[in-house]
């Protein structure tokens, strides 16, 4: 009786842990809502409280709906490739059964190499005079100085970093599935696009789910892969809503109305994690 | 026999996918400088040790690779102490809403860093401690924590708790029973949280640009992505530079890639 009086103290062992969360991640995120009601610059020392005039300033900023409108279109067309590609590279290499500790190590690589390395990596082969990759395709594009090519040139390099993730999650997820039922669909005489598509596929919708969770709200908050790569540019035609953030915050050194900015950030990672926890929560 | 030629040609792909763009780093990292400004030669006619002997000559690259390695390091240790304390509470101690503390530790690891950089910037600064390790060590044990609490929560929680009474009967206190029962036995789950912290801690950008001023101070990522040039980009330089500084993590890949996929995905699958 004595002892188990005692486990029932532990919220010493939690205080650490829940001190530094606290200071460091929810303090923070309470006082940037409290800056994006203020109009203070870095360079200004007296803050002065303006309500809500930042978000209205945000609403009719096109610059925002622009950037938000990137960082929609950016997370929306590299999720769906990584799942796609993902998925294909799972069945690959779950069907390998040799070399597989192997292909595991080169899978992780690209997602080891630190973003901002792989951004410049990314950069030199898209040089539009003497990149590697115009001169493999034999074209002339210019990956980084077009507009309407930038962002898709950075898409693809998120693509390349972050499909080995999910291609790793699936594979464990393939791993899962009971080898009796693939047995008990070939002796009813199943084909194997039957299978993929009547067992290995709905099977595999949970871990789908939780990829796709990862992997959009990660997407969405993407900086340093388009920082280092364009910079936002060409124009603003990359610039997403972290990069439009930072750059108000610490270019523009406006406290306030960069701090608007990072709390709709914050907003629509939540919204998404909302959504997902639902979703999530009705399919388990 | 079809299937197999098809899957070994997309396993080819596969690697010639993977590997490709670092294969091109690592070939303009010995290409003269004078081969790098005109494509052909795809293949440098002669090689030159320049570009590596430049990063560490003209560069305090191996300041910054200490650095690096400085963090990273103590943020992992860090990190996993604060995290196995937490999860043995959680796990082993039991506590009251613990669902709910998790998904909490859980929704705070979706965070956009973006929305808390500028008051950490105020506070960094207030407390003198901008352009300094310390600032990158105490923000990013913090934002491994959530990592570092659920991967060690979900592994304590396998543990038979009969283990811990034992030791507890024994009259150990619950940190000897945490210390010498329950963390020797989580040795794989400790190895594969302290990976995915130090993977993180090594490549983080944002933080580390922000709270850093001078180029001794700065992280491997930053000096990459902010290598200095006179006239133009030097691609040798920043070529090499990103083979040295992803050469620990591509180590750490295929030595420990078991516990790396274990770790990414058992926070996922049991999630």
């Amino acid at each position: 009786m004595r002892a188990e009086r005692s486990f029932d103290r532990p919220w010493g062992f939690l205080a650490p842990a829940g001190l530094l969360l606290a200071g460091v991640t929810l303090f923070p995120i309470l006082y940037t809502v409290v800056l994006s009601l203020q109009r203070r610059s870095l360079l200004e020392a007296a803050p002065l409280f303006v309500g809500t005039g930042n978000y209205l300033r945000l609403a009719a900023d096109a610059q925002f709906w622009n950037a938000l409108w990137n960082t929609l279109y950016f997370t929306a067309v590299s999720v769906a490739l990584e799942l796609a590609l993902g998925l294909a590279i799972a069945l690959l290499v779950h069907a390998q059964k040799r070399g597989r500790a192997l292909l595991y190590g080169v899978i992780l690589l690209p997602w080891a190499v630190p973003t901002a390395v792989s951004a410049r990596m990314w950069e030199w082969m898209y040089n539009a005079d003497i990149g590697v990759l115009n001169y493999l395709l034999g074209t002339h594009i210019n990956w980084l100085g077009s507009p309407t090519v930038a962002l898709h040139a950075a898409i693809a390099m998120d693509v390349w970093k972050s499909t080995p993730f999910v291609a790793l999650l699936l594979i464990a997820g393939l791993q899962t599935i009971p080898r009796e039922l693939y047995h008990a669909a070939a002796v009813d005489g199943a084909s194997r696009a039957m299978m993929l598509r009547r067992i290995t596929l709905p099977l595999l919708v949970p871990l789908v789910l939780v990829a796709l969770v990862f992997r959009t709200i990660d997407a969405m908050r993407v900086f340093d892969a388009i920082y280092v790569l364009t910079g936002g540019g060409p124009g603003n035609s990359t610039e997403t809503l972290s990069i439009y953030a930072y750059k108000t915050l610490f270019q523009s050194l406006d406290l306030g109305y960069g701090s608007a900015l990072a709390v709709c950030m914050f907003l629509c990672v939540a919204f998404a994690t909302l959504v997902y926890g639902l979703l999530l929560r009705r399919r388990l | 026999m079809i299937a197999a030629g098809l899957r070994g040609i997309g396993l080819i792909l596969l690697v010639a996918y993977c590997l490709a763009p670092l294969l091109w780093q690592a070939v303009t990292s010995i290409k003269p400088a004078a081969e790098l400004v005109s494509l052909p030669p795809l293949l440098p006619t002669r090689l030159t040790a320049a570009h590596y002997a430049a990063l560490f000559t003209g560069h305090p690259f191996l300041r910054i690779m200490l650095n690096s390695a400085i963090v990273a390091g103590v943020t992992t240790l860090l990190a996993l102490a604060l995290g196995a304390l937490a999860a043995f509470a959680l796990a082993t101690l039991r506590v009251r809403g613990r669902a709910l503390i998790l998904a909490a530790v859980l929704s705070v690891s979706m965070f956009p860093p973006i929305a808390v950089v500028s008051p950490l910037f105020l506070v960094v600064s207030a407390l003198g401690l901008h352009d300094t390790l310390t600032a990158l060590i105490v923000t990013y044990t913090s934002f491994s924590l959530p990592l570092a609490v659920w991967l060690l929560t979900n592994f304590f929680r396998d543990l038979p708790r009969e283990l811990y009474l034992a030791a507890r009967v024994d009259g150990w206190s619950p940190l000897q029973a945490l210390l010498r029962v329950i963390v020797p036995l989580a040795a794989p789950a400790l190895v594969a949280a302290g990976l995915l912290i130090f993977i993180f801690a090594w490549n983080e950008f944002l933080l580390a640009l922000t709270f850093t001023a001078t180029e001794a101070s700065r992280t491997v990522p930053v000096a990459i992505a902010l290598f200095p040039g006179l006239h133009e980009i030097p691609y040798g330089e920043i070529a090499a530079a990103s083979l040295v500084a992803t050469l620990p993590l591509a180590v750490l890949a295929f030595a420990f890639q078991r516990r790396i996929v274990e770790g990414l995905t058992a926070g996922a699958v049991k999630g």
